[in-house]
């Protein structure tokens, strides 16, 4: 079975065109169904009340006055939910010595960091309960706190979690060839210490959950905001006690997830449990200012890097000794630890090299809880092998270009192996530099750039290859004993007048997996795209599946999705070949019609093999199958993950006496493989740029010493906004992976893994001039004129 | 979070305003238009307050010339003074201001009034009003006073309209043919309050700079004035390195803000000499 994809003239050939996303519509008519838009009968409202101590011992707790608030019906604290609802450790098996205490729904006689749930406050209006929660009296003794990174492991910093012995979370070493000997023996090394700044992802709609407990049915039902229902479904089953069968959640429309909304929350576990004590629908929707101490963050990472390069600016060896700081917890069930574990697998990505080392320290302190964004790990392993091979080629006078061209696995390299382990089964890297030279003019841009540094004006231009992960299989979570899916089903069905059921596994976040689901079943099955309805996110209703995690949607739920609806067209056949008494293999599906396939001409509508199939099946011949759905489920298997590859470049301008950055333009080329809606994949390339500027300009969560949280709001906490970002030009090279027919691999996460690399070094080209260098994100306008030296304090 | 309010009315006059206030036992709480209070409100870093909606007295609204001066109601919206005739051309540094305040959905609804009573230490009116020697309008229950911006601005939110009163609006004096309004910024992002600014105004009379967004109210860097007056631009600039002490916090210390300081008053200073140059 093969589908022509190089002939854009074949037959439903939806698959790699731009078609019209189905739940658009209803988006912009406001028709959306966000979890704060339900309501149900007795619907209650839960507040949390949050510890204002990074650390804190809970000495007592006085719910008297709350409970006289109009509207308050109850208060629970740690050791109520803790009756009911089991608490979690969250480490990996495949994750050596990764280490973390149970961590309890709402704390039960210790806080750990700032905005950590100690009680719960349930009212008849959010309002009300913000005021009962307002009078709740907690007795806090406040204990020493950890928040410096780097001291975390000192002998004389305190312990966060006695019984964990010391405050280190996690800790890989992985060393590839003789990595002294290398830098021994280098032309040069170069070392630098990079910093990426602590992040959250600021979706639009924020974290939301409505849970209902029916008693008599034994039945909890969970409308949440969330990328993977069916993961939830298994914690809140093991947690609670209720059989998988009997969890239902359901994800209707998401505004926005990037990561933040695939872990387990606290206060998401807490209201369920209060749904199962109270046995009325309870809900939970956090404020801005909850998102932003509760929300995971991400990106935390202190680095010292070095490489080692010949005088033709081959790499030898790139040494990365990385830190992280992951809060008071490993976050539940990816953990905390696959950041760091990601940027050792990730470091030096494009570049064919022998010596590797890298580790990755992974501590514990009284902060918010890390855990995956988008783009796990790659905007800081990008950051650092980029702004290395930068360096590198400016110490050799090479040009950022060359050196990368000299280093990059060739093309025709593939199958091959990273000094990291990672498997690569096809990248582009050299493909994709020379789209982007072409698309960007580089050598104009060069010229511009010189032409007006003699007019004191200062522009940089900045490259940034990279590798994405995508399509992960089991080797990401589930061989470590975590109940994530990296498998996915569909279940296509066809109704009696020809139109199309699609039931999937993946869920739609705001990004499209719709449309791209729609465009697939149409084409397998032979239909219009807007004859095909398709449901995500019921556990009840679909195949289980993992959700949206990893850039995984379109490659392995795109291929269940293909998988089955080619099924399906297969089943129409049979009975088509049955009725018009002829062969199966002449015939084919195009555009709702049963047609043969030499000619083309039309034998039968759909909605004829319906009305048969459906309701005149003794017409048919007994014992004839008639299964008019099918289901198919997907997962990779010849490799652990389907990598991609890109290339990004910015162009910007530094003025040298604010320190501000102007985006001028920024361009990506990347290998997604099969591109099955352009328009999608370039948009999700944008967002992610997007976001990835906003690392590298914009976003920098503070803490004080103290572990207070210094800038929780949108005023403060600066996320990138229209008025400051570039154009952006997108281009692609289409490498297909053969694990799939669809052959598509993940586009979700390319935007954000190059992005803050390309601005560094585009800063850092505009600066050296002036012998100054930025390594640490933001690029604030101080940060620069500190590098500069024009500040005295 | 959300807002815990006392009460809401809304005024049909400002007499009726002044009443509602002085009835509302010192918990009445002027409400124009809302870009700051509501907002505040929802962080409930206000609660309790009894609000007094004055957005719909007509007479605190709009522009008018008074002969020496323009006299602007303290309703009129950030948008309107954008785009206002008159404003754009005797009292050109306000228009001007207007494209650095915010964004569009707001600058439609704040009022110039609640800016200046909002008193942030970071917003450009209350600079821009100190630049241009402005007077305000402020009215009670038993009468009327007004005072000059220089003694308006007391400290970080604080200003000299006192309880049960209501900023009913400005004067400012026309600019002379000749005159020369410049105001400068660095903010993070497009819309966002500045890390520092400066305000220029260039007399017959002589230099008035006011900076905002380096303390805890706006203000006139008169040493740097008679600088300028003198055609010392650096000696302007060092003025406000010895004379400034800016606040440090999560988007930029204070030292950066001095520095920037003098950038934005070199560079208003070159603005204005390459504009007649
Ligand atoms: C996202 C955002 C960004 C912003 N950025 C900027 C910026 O860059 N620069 C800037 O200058 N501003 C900025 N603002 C604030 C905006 O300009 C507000 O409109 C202004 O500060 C307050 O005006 P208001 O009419 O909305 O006042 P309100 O919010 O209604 O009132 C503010 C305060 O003033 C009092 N008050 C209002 N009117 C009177 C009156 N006539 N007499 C007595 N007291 C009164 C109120 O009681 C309240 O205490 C921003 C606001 C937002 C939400």
């Amino acid at each position: 079975m093969t589908i022509e994809f190089g002939n854009p003239d074949r037959p439903n050939s939806y698959i790699g065109k731009t078609v019209p996303r189905p739940n658009a519509g209803r988006l912009v008519q406001g028709r959306g169904r966000y979890v704060d838009d339900i309501v149900l009968p007795r619907m209650v409202h839960v507040a949390f009340v949050r510890s204002p101590f990074a650390h804190a011992r809970i000495a007592g707790i006085d719910a008297n006055e709350a409970k006289s608030v109009k509207g308050v019906l109850r208060v629970f604290t740690g050791q109520d939910i803790a009756e009911v609802c089991t608490p979690w450790v969250a480490v990996l098996a495949h994750l050596k010595g990764l280490k973390s205490p149970p961590e309890y729904p709402i704390a039960v006689d210790r806080a750990c960091w700032v905005g950590e749930p100690v009680a719960a406050v349930v009212a008849t209006s959010r309002a009300a309960a913000e005021d009962g929660a307002a009078l709740i009296d907690v007795d806090y003794d406040p204990l020493p706190v950890v928040t410096d990174m780097m001291s975390a492991l000192d002998a004389e910093t305190p312990v966060l979690h006695e019984d964990m012995g010391d405050n280190l979370a996690f800790r890989r070493l992985h060393e590839a060839g003789d990595i002294e000997a290398a830098f021994k023996s280098a032309h040069k090394v170069v070392s630098t210490r990079f910093r990426t700044a602590r992040h959250t992802g600021v979706t639009l709609e924020p974290r939301s959950i409505l849970v209902d407990w029916n008693p008599a049915e034994g039945q909890l039902t969970a409308y949440h905001a969330t990328q993977a229902p069916h993961m939830m479904q298994t914690v809140l089953a093991e947690h609670l006690s209720v059989p998988e069968s009997r969890v239902r959640v359901i994800c209707g429309d998401v505004g926005g997830s990037y990561g933040i909304k695939v872990h387990v929350y606290p206060d998401e576990v807490a209201t369920a449990a209060i749904a199962k004590i109270m046995s009325r629908p309870v809900k939970f929707v956090a404020d801005r200012l909850e998102s932003f101490t509760t929300d995971i963050h991400a990106r935390d990472h202190e680095i010292e890097a070095r490489i080692a390069v010949e005088e033709d600016g081959s790499i030898t060896a790139m040494d990365i000794d990385d830190w992280t700081a992951i809060g008071a917890y490993s976050v539940y069930p990816r953990t905390s630890a696959i950041e760091g574990n990601q940027v050792v697998n990730l470091c030096g990505g494009p570049y064919d090299f022998k010596n590797y080392r890298a580790q990755t320290t992974v501590v514990f302190q009284n902060k918010t809880p890390t855990c995956q964004y988008r783009a796990v790990g790659h905007p800081i392993a990008v950051a650092i092998t980029e702004g290395l091979v930068d360096q590198a080629a400016a110490e050799l006078g090479m040009d950022p270009v060359e050196i990368r061209r000299r280093n990059m696995f060739r093309d025709d390299a593939y199958p091959v192996t990273s000094p990291a382990n990672m498997r690569f089964e096809g990248l582009s890297h050299h493909a994709s530099m020379n789209k982007l030279m072409e698309l960007m003019d580089y050598d104009g841009l060069r010229a511009e750039q010189a032409e007006l540094r003699k007019a004191g004006i200062h522009r940089g231009i900045g490259i940034a290859s990279f590798i994405e992960l995508t399509n992960p299989s089991p080797f990401m979570y589930g061989i470590g004993g975590a109940r994530i899916s990296a498998q996915d089903g569909c279940t296509v069905r066809m109704d009696p007048d020809g139109s199309v059921v699609a039931l999937s596994g993946v869920t739609e976040q705001g990004q499209g997996t719709e449309a791209m689901l729609s465009q697939i079943v149409a084409e397998g099955v032979g239909v219009s795209p807007d004859k095909v309805r398709v449901i995500t996110g019921d556990t009840q209703v679909t195949p289980y599946g993992g959700g949206t995690w990893a850039s995984r949607g379109a490659g392995i739920g795109g291929e269940a999705a293909l998988q089955s609806a080619r099924a399906l067209r297969e089943s129409i056949l049979t009975v088509a070949a049955a009725m018009l008494q002829t062969e199966q293999s002449r015939l084919d599906i195009r555009d709702g019609q049963v047609v043969d396939a030499a000619t083309g001409e039309s034998r039968m509508p759909l909605e004829e093999l319906g009305r048969i199939v459906y309701f005149r099946g003794d017409t048919l011949p007994k014992g004839l199958p008639r299964e008019l759905v099918q289901t198919r489920h997907f997962i990779t298997s010849d490799y652990p993950f389907a990598f991609t590859n890109g290339v990004q470049a910015s162009y910007l301008e530094v003025d040298i006496e604010t320190g501000v950055v102007k985006l001028l333009k920024h361009w990506c080329v990347e290998d997604c493989g099969r591109i099955i809606n352009p328009q999608l994949v370039d948009e999700q390339i944008r967002g992610g740029i997007v976001q990835g500027l906003g690392g590298a300009l914009f976003e920098e969560i503070h803490y004080d010493a103290d572990g207070q949280l210094l800038n929780g709001s949108m005023a403060d906490y600066l996320v990138p906004m229209a008025a400051e970002m570039p154009d952006m030009v997108v281009g692609h090279v289409e490498t297909p992976t053969k694990e799939s027919l669809l052959g598509a691999k993940g586009a979700g996460e390319a935007g954000t893994a190059g992005a803050p690399a390309a601005v560094m070094n585009a800063i850092n080209d505009a600066l050296r001039p002036r012998g100054a260098q930025v390594t640490e994100m933001p690029f604030t306008p101080e940060r620069i004129l500190r590098a500069l030296g024009v500040l005295e304090d | 979070m959300k807002a815990s309010v006392g009460g809401y009315a809304r005024a049909s006059d400002l007499r009726h305003a002044l009443e509602l206030l002085s009835g509302s036992g010192g918990l009445g709480r002027v409400l124009a238009g809302g870009q700051s209070l509501i907002a505040a409100m929802n962080m409930r870093l206000s609660a309790g307050d009894l609000l007094v909606d004055i957005s719909r007295v007509s007479d605190l609204s709009g522009v008018s010339d008074t002969g020496e001066r323009l006299l602007i109601g303290a309703l009129t919206r950030h948008v309107e003074i954008a785009g206002n005739p008159l404003i754009r051309e005797h009292a050109p540094l306000l228009s001007r201001a207007v494209q650095y305040i915010a964004h569009a959905a707001i600058r439609n609804r704040g009022t110039i009034g609640g800016a200046l009573a909002h008193a942030d230490p970071a917003a450009e009116f209350p600079a821009c009003i100190l630049a241009l020697g402005a007077t305000l309008h402020i009215e009670g229950l038993h009468g009327r006073r007004d005072v000059a911006a220089e003694d308006f601005f007391q400290d970080i939110f604080e200003t000299s309209i006192g309880e049960g009163e209501i900023l009913t609006g400005i004067s400012v004096p026309k600019a002379e043919a000749g005159e020369a309004h410049l105001i400068e910024e660095v903010a993070r992002r497009s819309g966002d309050y500045a890390l520092a600014g400066l305000c220029l105004v260039k007399r017959a009379a002589g230099h008035r700079v006011a900076l905002f967004s380096v303390g805890p109210k706006p203000l006139l860097a008169r040493t740097a004035m008679t600088a300028l007056d003198r055609g010392d631009v650096e000696g302007a600039a060092k003025a406000l390195h010895d004379e400034l002490d800016p606040p440090s916090d999560t988007q930029a210390s204070g030292a950066y803000r001095r520095h920037l300081a003098q950038v934005l008053l070199r560079r208003a200073v070159a603005r204005i000499e390459g504009a007649t140059a």
